[in-house]
């Protein structure tokens, strides 16, 4: 993991050519500072460690490889120049040496490989493992749901935590800027973890540099990778494909613990289900359900409409006295619950509750100057689906 | 190295405005389909605006080329390079239609086996390795196309009318004037017919099988393939009534015949296509 | 960079009208010399390169420091879109066709190129396309946020400034089939008696297996982006799983055109490099027949690797195997092309003038730019830098520090050629210090940045990659200004300068410098006699 100071911070404020020379000098010093970081993360997985080690090795091959060549050529443009009168000789043709470098480079090239077949059967090797847990993409989100073991069942968001005013610069940015959500991924330590990936509107990536796994998550497909994390503790990655504007602010954010504190995370969840899940004939009163709505509406609508209902137009619509909004509410629901193909807008009957998606839409039809007075029930919510 | 009757240098031309006609009307052209496809105002008029300046530059253009070939301009290296720049640019007409034979290889052996497999249950339950198919998210039944009926008789068509067009050239390299004539006029009758048929059938499948554009992949492939093949056939029916029109000019020599070939590569190449589709899209 | 029109009548036996020609700038509009239409290509491809640049330049300001700063995230995809497109096919590609032209006729001996009128079309199809890229940022939703990778669904996603970008991609492609075919045939057919295949010139056949990959490829990419069109207007589903299809299929088709497109850019490249530097050696090419089988492999291979750029999107250990290993055989060939330049320049009595400079820049660091590329060809490796800023690196170490720095020292090489007159030596060596020293500082960092596990594609990081973005920001305009300097050198040597011989470089070979320079209007309208010992430049 790379480790960020105050230090660093400081040296973030210093002014352009100033910065500029200091990075000059960083790189000559190397890693003495831990935010100038050179290498690879440090890797926390027998797999990134093999990673690892090829790189290393790798990056030992090419390095000798260039020296070797422009050794070659450092001598001729001192000795050959014609400046030190040197006559140009007259050769044009080697076979033997012609084949030995086509030769040499080949053989190199056959041993490197072996380490790399290996090192990539062993990543590929998805099977027993100990556990499950899809990993779903949404623009821009991750849902995490719980396919095996204890916590079979569980199934959340996890969302990009920073503040906005950090990003717009208006607040000091956190030590874990754009690197922390509300609900990491829990799992626990020296387990083998099968990550099944898929997303429903637009490729997205999951990567967490540190276990060394890199899987697409592409609509309509299932794919899958592992890792077996060997140390306790938080571990980072982001998105690593572009999926659109919020493509920098879907970081991966896996927490690694200890049997016990699995367990005990688990038992919570469960009871956390079991209180949370909603009577669906519960007849809510507007005010309940706008307060509801407001924190769905934040979490999941925000990012594109905007809290303040405008949208970025033309992309994405203001709700705010949009047609719709005002219109039928089947139009309403229908456009929430079955998204619109081939835009942004996803289906999100598939990812809220009735009772979610009715507050939410309750909530719009009634935020900024929509006051329609309306109260959407979650029946019919339910009545509407599938329609 | 040089004809008796022609030019002792190589041919370059003087210059010309019609290059940049062209762009002009591919750049209408493009903004047309642009506004169209959005459905904003006045894409139709930039369309015909399009095609409008498109004609009149390749009239403009073939015209002249055909005046400098008529006028013996060329000689034996100019037509050498005619041959090799058409034979590149049939190479490249063949990757174009590679992409989308591929990416029906590519669905049938790859993508549908993959979705149907056990690992990609639980996104597509109950969605079966077969095809024809519309997919996992299909709703509406079809009915797919048959090789048998049309098809057959539309691979029959293509081949007789490249016997036909071969006909053709062998009458215009022994001196058959007549030969030549009703050779393309054949050629150009079943290519029409073969577009004829082309059309009765997408009208059938729109109508009668449920079969559209929208059908899921096979659909899409289905009709992008054979509409793309479709489209090389009006071309090449276009290219053949032009050489016919200038064969009755009287154009053209028993050795010096460079368009007439040309165009006869062509015919062979979208020829060689639809036994390709034949096979692919509606055989097998 | 133009031909001066009087010395074009020179000694020039008058025979047909086509020495006349418009003046003004009908001359420019309906040219059919290859020598104006180089010229066009080259100063198109300028331009180009400085709104690609500009553009890169809003992306460096964003990525100075952490946070959102001046452009939204939007926006900023849309730069990286077209900063990619402009750069690959309105900067680089034109170039290269630019040299073509201007050289390819002059050093076989040829009076023109093969279909002169056809060349003037290809050349006048690029100007369309970049307005329907630029204006494309102005329509409503802005141009295509996508990368220039174009993968659905994204791009499935996008509003109307996709269409303009398909759209410029079909005429670009156009423009680019065209092209290559006249220079095919020209290269097939119009070579002057004597000189075979084996005798002709490298760049020439740097450029007949470049434009056969690009014959091959590009009507691909047209396939893929036509298929992407019909999937966002008509309802079709090649790249949709409810409908049979996969969003990947369109990342195969997109990288089978995509791989040979890299090398699309790197193999006339590599032609220049083969004649600046035995030209500053004084000696031959070494190893002109392994150059020709090399060249020919890495065409060849180029088809094969394509998935290399897909390690992570599931492809099967198989897929993932054997596109490793084909992979790593493109090092072979390559490494040849690298060894022979070596011994050209051993026991050589090298000087070390601008063109050379650039020649020997572009040695060094695609070299860096190859062999982290062979890094990135082990998949196991490449699952962790995919994405990230190393690949970035890699990038523009083969693409601006080995195509354009290839481009220059063609640029430098041949200048004296087309202008008639020496340049500015002192300024060209400032361009090439000043731009290799900011290049190093603009795109070294980047590696460190990719291994850290900075992703790509992002106008927003977290603080631990905060230091060395300010570096490369930093490089990166100063890399940006330095290129000013051409400019004025180029200035300069239209306008005047010290007189240049037809062989301003004593070590240089071939037919081209046996015309007096600048070289006039209409060169060979006869084949000249050819001299097998000037044979491989
Ligand atoms: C001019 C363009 C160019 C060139 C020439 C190359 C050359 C090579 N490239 Fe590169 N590449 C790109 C342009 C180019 N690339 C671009 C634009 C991308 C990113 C696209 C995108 O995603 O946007 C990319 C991405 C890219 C990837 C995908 C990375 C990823 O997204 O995860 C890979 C992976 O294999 C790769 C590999 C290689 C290899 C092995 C070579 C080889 O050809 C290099 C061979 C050269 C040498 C090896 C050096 C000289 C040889 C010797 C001195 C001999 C001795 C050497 C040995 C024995 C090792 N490239
Ligand atoms: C040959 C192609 C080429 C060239 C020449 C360049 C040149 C440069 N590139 Fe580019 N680049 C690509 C091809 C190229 N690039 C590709 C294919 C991508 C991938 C895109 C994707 O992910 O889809 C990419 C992506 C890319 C990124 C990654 C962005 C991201 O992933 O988020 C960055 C970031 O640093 C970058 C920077 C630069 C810089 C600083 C230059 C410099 O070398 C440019 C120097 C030139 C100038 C700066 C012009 C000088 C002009 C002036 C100084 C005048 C200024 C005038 C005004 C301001 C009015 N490029
Ligand atoms: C990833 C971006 C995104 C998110 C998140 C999102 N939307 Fe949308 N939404 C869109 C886009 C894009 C459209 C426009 C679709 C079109 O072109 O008609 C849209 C359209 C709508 C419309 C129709 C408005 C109109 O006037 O056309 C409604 C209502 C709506 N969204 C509600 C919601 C609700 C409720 C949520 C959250 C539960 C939400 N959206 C989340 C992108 C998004
Ligand atoms: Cu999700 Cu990038
Ligand atoms: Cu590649």
């Amino acid at each position: 993991m790379a480790r960020y100071s105050n230090k660093n911070r400081y040296l973030n404020r210093l002014r352009l050519g100033k910065a500029g020379l200091l990075g000059l000098l960083g790189m000559l010093s190397g890693a003495a500072n831990a935010a100038w970081q050179l290498n690879l993360q440090e890797p926390v997985t027998a797999t990134a460690r093999r990673v690892y080690d090829l790189h290393t090795l790798l990056t030992v091959v090419i390095v000798v490889i260039f020296v070797g060549v422009f050794a070659v050529v450092t001598y001729s443009l001192i000795f050959h120049r014609k400046s030190r009168g040197h006559k140009p000789a007259d050769f044009h043709d080697n076979t033997t040496v012609e084949l030995a470098w086509t030769i040499v480079p080949a053989l190199i090239l056959i041993a490197i490989a072996f380490p790399a077949t290996s090192a990539l059967v062993n990543m590929r090797d998805t099977s027993q493992p100990d556990l499950t847990i899809k990993v779903t993409g949404y623009q821009w989100k991750w849902g995490y749901e719980y396919l095996t073991g204890d916590a079979a069942g569980v199934k959340y968001m996890s969302v990009l935590a920073t503040p906005r005013d950090q990003i717009e610069n208006k607040a000091p940015k956190g030590e874990h800027y754009l690197l922390e959500v509300d609900r990491p991924l829990v799992v626990p330590v020296g387990k083998k973890v099968r990550i099944l990936t898929t997303a429903t509107d637009v490729i997205h990536n999951w990567s967490v540099p540190a276990f060394a796994v890199k899987t697409d998550a592409v609509p309509g497909f299932l794919r899958d990778t592992w890792f077996r994390a060997d140390k306790e503790g938080t571990y980072r990655g982001q998105c690593s494909e572009l999926c659109g504007k919020d493509h920098g602010f879907m970081p991966v954010v896996v927490e690694v613990v200890s049997d016990e504190k699995y367990a005990a995370w688990v038992a919570e969840q469960k009871q956390q289900m079991a209180s949370a899940a909603d009577d669906p004939n519960k007849v809510w009163k507007l005010d309940e359900l706008l307060a509801r709505g407001e924190k769905v509406y934040a979490a999941n609508c925000a990012s594109c409409h905007q809290a303040n209902g405008q949208g970025l137009p033309p992309v994405f619509p203001a709700l705010d006295g949009s047609k719709i909004v005002k219109g039928p509410k089947e139009g309403h629901l229908d456009i929430v619950i079955n998204g619109k193909p081939g835009t942004a807008m996803a289906a999100f009957g598939a990812q809220l509750s009735d009772t979610d998606i009715a507050a939410v839409v309750a909530y719009e039809r009634n935020a900024w100057t929509n006051k329609l007075g309306e109260v959407i029930q979650p029946a019919e919510v339910k009545a509407r689906r599938g329609k | 190295m040089s004809h008796p009757a022609s030019a002792s240098r190589y041919f370059v031309p003087e210059p010309s405005h019609w290059p940049v006609v062209g762009s002009f009307a591919l750049l209408l052209l493009a903004t047309g389909a642009i506004l169209t496809f959005n459905s904003i105002a006045y894409g139709g008029y930039f369309l015909l605006g399009g095609f409008a300046v498109l004609t009149v530059m390749l009239f403009g253009w073939f015209g002249r080329v055909i005046g400098e070939s008529e006028g013996q301009r060329y000689n034996l290296q100019v037509d050498r390079s005619f041959r090799w720049s058409m034979a590149w640019f049939i190479f490249s007409e063949v990757m174009f239609f590679a992409a989308f034979f591929g990416a029906l290889f590519y669905v049938r052996v790859l993508s549908i086996p993959d979705l149907a497999s056990a690992e990609q249950a639980a996104l597509w339950e109950g969605f079966k390795n077969q095809w024809p198919t519309a997919g996992p998210a299909a709703k509406d039944a079809f009915t797919p196309m048959h090789a048998w009926g049309i098809p057959a008789i539309n691979t029959l068509l293509l081949l007789s009318s490249g016997a036909t067009v071969t006909w053709a050239h062998w009458g215009l390299v022994a001196n058959k004037r007549q030969q030549l004539i009703v050779g393309l006029i054949l050629t150009v009758l079943l290519g029409l017919l073969f577009l004829g048929l082309q059309v009765y059938e997408y009208r059938e499948a729109y109508s009668h099988f449920n079969l559209k554009l929208t059908t899921g992949v096979y659909g899409s492939t289905f009709y992008m393939l054979t509409g793309f093949h479709g489209f090389h056939v009006t071309l090449g029916v276009t290219m053949l009534t032009v050489i016919l029109l200038r064969a009755l000019k009287g154009h053209f020599t028993g050795e010096r015949h460079f368009a007439f070939e040309a165009v006869a590569w062509y015919w062979h190449f979208v020829d060689v296509v639809w036994l390709g589709l034949f096979v692919v899209v509606y055989w097998l | 960079m133009q031909a001066t029109h009087t010395a074009g009548h020179a000694g020039d036996h008058h025979h047909d009208d086509h020495a006349h020609y418009p003046s003004g700038w009908k001359r420019w509009v309906t040219t059919t010399n290859h020598k104006d239409i180089g010229s066009m290509y080259l100063w198109f491809s300028f331009v180009m390169f400085l709104v690609g640049g500009a553009m890169s330049l809003i992306i460096r300001a964003e990525l100075f420091s952490p946070g959102l700063q001046y452009v939204s995230p939007e926006f900023y995809n849309q730069m990286l879109t077209l900063h990619a497109l402009i750069m690959v096919f309105g900067a680089i590609m034109p170039a290269f066709v630019g040299f073509a032209n201007w050289m390819i006729p002059m050093m076989i001996g040829a009076s023109d190129m093969a279909f002169a009128r056809m060349n003037n079309w290809s050349f006048w199809l690029l100007p369309p396309a970049a307005i329907l890229l630029t204006v494309s940022i102005f329509v409503p939703g802005g141009a295509a946020g996508t990368g220039w990778t174009l993968y659905p669904p994204l791009s499935v996603q996008m509003g109307i400034g996709m269409d303009m970008t398909i759209f410029a991609v079909h005429i670009l492609g156009m423009s680019s089939i065209m092209g290559s075919i006249n220079i095919v045939t020209t290269i097939l057919n119009l070579r002057t008696p004597g000189m075979t295949l084996m005798k002709m010139p490298l760049f020439c056949w740097t450029w007949l297996v470049t434009g056969f990959l690009l014959i091959a490829s590009m009507p691909i990419l047209a396939g893929a982006v036509t298929m992407l069109l019909t999937d966002r207007h008509f309802g079709t589903t090649f790249f949709n799983a409810a409908g049979g299809g996969d969003p990947v299929l369109f990342q195969h088709i997109f990288w089978f055109f995509g791989h040979p497109e890299v090398y699309i850019i790197a193999l006339p490249a590599f032609g220049v490099v083969s004649h600046v530097i035995p030209a500053f050696s004084r000696k031959h090419l070494f190893g002109y027949t392994s150059m020709v089988y090399a060249i020919a492999a890495i065409g060849l291979i180029s088809f094969f690797v394509w998935a290399h750029h897909m390690y992570v999107t599931g492809i099967p250990l198989t897929g993932q195997l054997y596109f490793m290993y084909a992979t790593m055989l493109i090092a072979v060939p390559t490494g040849v092309k690298v060894f022979n330049w070596v011994t050209t320049m051993w026991r050589g009595s090298l000087t070390f003038e601008t063109p050379m400079l650039f020649a020997l820049g572009f040695l060094v660091l695609f070299t860096i730019g190859g062999l982290t590329g062979l890094v990135l060809a082990m998949t196991a490796v490449d699952i962790q830098l995919q994405d990230t800023y190393y690949v970035v690196a890699h990038f523009h170490y083969v693409m601006v520090a080995g195509a354009l720095f290839s481009a220059y020292s063609g640029l430098y090489f041949w200048l004296p050629k087309w202008t008639g007159h020496m340049y500015n030596e002192g300024l060209g060596k400032l361009h090439f210090w000043l731009s290799i020293i900011f290049f190093n500082i603009a795109f070294f960092p980047q590696h460190f940045l990719g291994l850290a596990g900075m992703p790509r594609r992002i106008p927003d990081y977290s603080q631990q990659f905060a230091d060395f973005n300010v570096v490369s920001s930093v490089g990166a305009f100063g890399f940006g200004l330095s290129q000013l300097l051409v400019l004025i050198v180029v200035f300069q040597a239209v306008k005047g300068g010290a007189k240049a011989d037809s062989r301003p470089w004593d070590g240089a070979h071939g037919l081209e410098w046996t015309v007096p320079s600048p070289a006039p209007y209409h060169t060979f309208e006869d084949p000249p006699a050819f001299d097998a010992a000037e044979a491989h430049a």
